[in-house]
């Protein structure tokens, strides 16, 4: 009888906290993703505009490099030209799904590389201090004396055109600005009690940095490098177009801009269709970077 | 006797210096594709490139701030999905693409507004004030306002939102204030942020034009840069890009020590 009313009063573990769930971080951030259908929808664009350039020789109809006198700057849908065909002949709808190998590899690989260098630099900027983040953090204020477009258009009109030395612009473009989100994360997280606890139990500098800093600045510099890469693609088209990327007869969206310029009064349209590649490209990667930016929860 | 006519036989580092001591005196050398002054053909340029950059800047902030301040006072309605929609677009459009989108609707299709150019008379004599003149800045000025009218609808929204959400705002609605009377106070309290986005934007205007001007054949810095370049002029190019970075890094200090003087709490 004591015992039953015992075990009575003694309430069970689960009535005390209600199974509350503790989710971690990327949980967290994942559970906000899944019902956010506009971030996932235009995620899943990306998706599709990032396969469809990689199966370009499955999807394309016709040769992109095939041109042909006869059939110059048709309009949409003539013969089995379903986008038209260019200054050359060539067919459109194949070009826009080629370009989309080099345009997207000219905006993703740049961006890449310079999280890497700049995301480096700025953690050691950051963790180090003193006169090694002066150094690094000066050399960087260099490049902010340049508005980005500017800075790549010198750097790639130095170097010369062609497609190696238009990536090497951009990541040097973008080095700078990671660099500084980077050195700001950090520093903010270095002076934290958790840092200090860490290292009081006898973690050494690099596990320290493998396990609190990163975990705690990997999450800016990605939105960030996720914001730049519609910049990127933006910049490397416009590269392009200004003759200082992508070489002909290469296929890339800024350079058809460019080279079906001059056909604008005999076929408007056809000569706007790379264009609506590049803006459909960038307004995706634009979206899902803020969608991303919302779930993580990072103010900039 | 090229060789010692440029000053080529000297060692780079020399080079440089002889150059950098000439520009601290205003001399830019020659151009080698025209033969004429640097200095003279880099400030008739840039004087082009203020006036584009500027009534860009000025075009955006008028629609921005308005659409934006309406934006801000309505989060999270469809309004305002609508106002951020347009600004994602204003910011992830190619504004070169845009420039030939605009020139195939208003000057092929419709025939209304000049496609290139400055007019018969060139810059000489140009007034923007003359409609005459006027509408060749039309397409262009759009076309730059793209990416300030992002950008500043999106610091605008955030901004009066912010404004709206401290307590000041709720005492002005306690003591009886008009709405429109608090929306003079939120505005008075958003303004210096989105008037210092504006001038960076300017800034980023001023060197980053090449690609509108060249399509527009507007004999401004972002022109001389594209046509140096191609015809390797190098004192041109060195000329145009060291000015285009002074007025950049000037801008923004200006931009700095005005809001510090505008509000003091940033001061520390």
């Amino acid at each position: 009888m004591s015992d039953a009313t015992v075990n009575n009063l003694q309430p069970k573990a689960s009535e005390v906290a209600p199974a509350l769930k503790v989710r971690s971080y990327w949980q967290t951030v994942g559970y906000r993703l899944r019902y956010d259908y506009m971030t996932l929808f235009f995620g899943f664009v990306v998706i599709l505009i990032i396969l469809s350039a990689i199966f370009a020789p499955l999807l394309a109809p016709m040769d992109p490099y095939q041109s042909s006198m006869l059939n110059r700057l048709k309009p949409i849908g003539y013969k089995d030209f379903i986008l038209g065909t260019d200054e050359l002949g060539r067919d459109i709808l194949s070009r826009i799904l080629y370009g989309g190998r080099i345009s997207l590899t000219m905006g993703i690989l740049p961006v890449f590389i310079a999280t890497v260098i700049g995301g480096l630099l700025g953690i050691i900027a950051g963790f180090v201090g003193g006169r090694t983040n002066m150094t690094i953090m000066r050399i960087m204020d260099v490049f902010y004396a340049f508005p980005s477009i500017l800075l790549a258009v010198a750097i790639s009109g130095a170097l010369g055109g062609g497609i190696f030395n238009g990536m090497m612009s951009l990541t040097l473009v973008f080095i700078p600005p990671l660099c500084r989100v980077a050195e700001t994360a950090t520093s903010q997280v270095r002076n934290l009690d958790f840092v200090e606890a860490a290292r009081a139990t006898g973690a050494s500098t690099f596990s320290i940095i493998r396990v609190h800093i990163l975990g705690n600045v990997l999450g800016p510099i990605l939105i960030y490098s996720s914001s730049l890469v519609s910049v990127s693609i933006l910049i490397a088209s416009g590269l392009s177009f200004l003759g200082l990327g992508v070489t002909p007869p290469e296929p890339d969206w800024g350079l058809m801009l460019n080279t079906l310029r001059q056909a604008i009064y005999i076929q408007p349209v056809i000569c706007a269709l790379p264009g609506v590649a590049i803006l459909v490209t960038s307004i995706c990667f634009n979206l899902v970077s803020d969608g991303l930016r919302s779930a993580m929860d990072v103010r900039m | 006797m090229v060789k010692k006519a440029y000053g080529f036989d000297k060692p780079i580092a020399v080079q440089y210096g002889i150059w950098l001591g000439k520009v601290l005196t205003g001399d830019f050398g020659m151009s080698i594709a025209t033969g004429r002054p640097v200095t003279e053909e880099l400030f008739r340029a840039l004087a082009n490139t203020v006036m584009l950059s500027a009534g860009a800047v000025i075009a955006a902030f008028s629609l921005a701030f308005v659409i934006g301040t309406f934006a801000g006072y309505r989060v999270g309605t469809p309004s305002d999905r609508a106002v951020t929609g347009i600004a994602v677009i204003g910011v992830s459009i190619p504004n070169y693409w845009l420039a030939i989108v605009l020139v195939i609707i208003f000057a092929v299709e419709l025939n209304v507004l000049p496609a290139t150019g400055m007019g018969p008379r060139g810059s000489e004599t140009f007034n923007p004030f003359q409609w005459d003149h006027f509408k060749y800045l039309i397409l262009p000025i759009i076309t730059l306002s793209l990416i300030p009218i992002g950008i500043i609808t999106r610091t605008t929204r955030s901004a009066v939102a912010e404004v709206l959400n401290q307590d000041f705002v709720e005492t002005l609605r306690a003591k009886g204030l008009m709405e429109a009377e608090i929306l003079l106070h939120v505005v008075k309290n958003a303004l210096p942020q989105v008037l210092a986005v504006m001038g960076l934007q300017f800034g980023y205007l001023m060197g980053g034009s090449i690609l509108v001007e060249t399509i527009f054949t507007w004999p401004g810095t972002g022109f001389l840069l594209n046509k140096a370049i191609l015809t390797r002029d190098l004192p041109v190019l060195q000329g145009t890009i060291l000015i285009l970075a002074i007025i950049f890094v000037t801008t923004n200090l200006v931009i700095d020590l005005l809001q510090t003087a505008v509000d003091p709490r940033l001061k520390r």
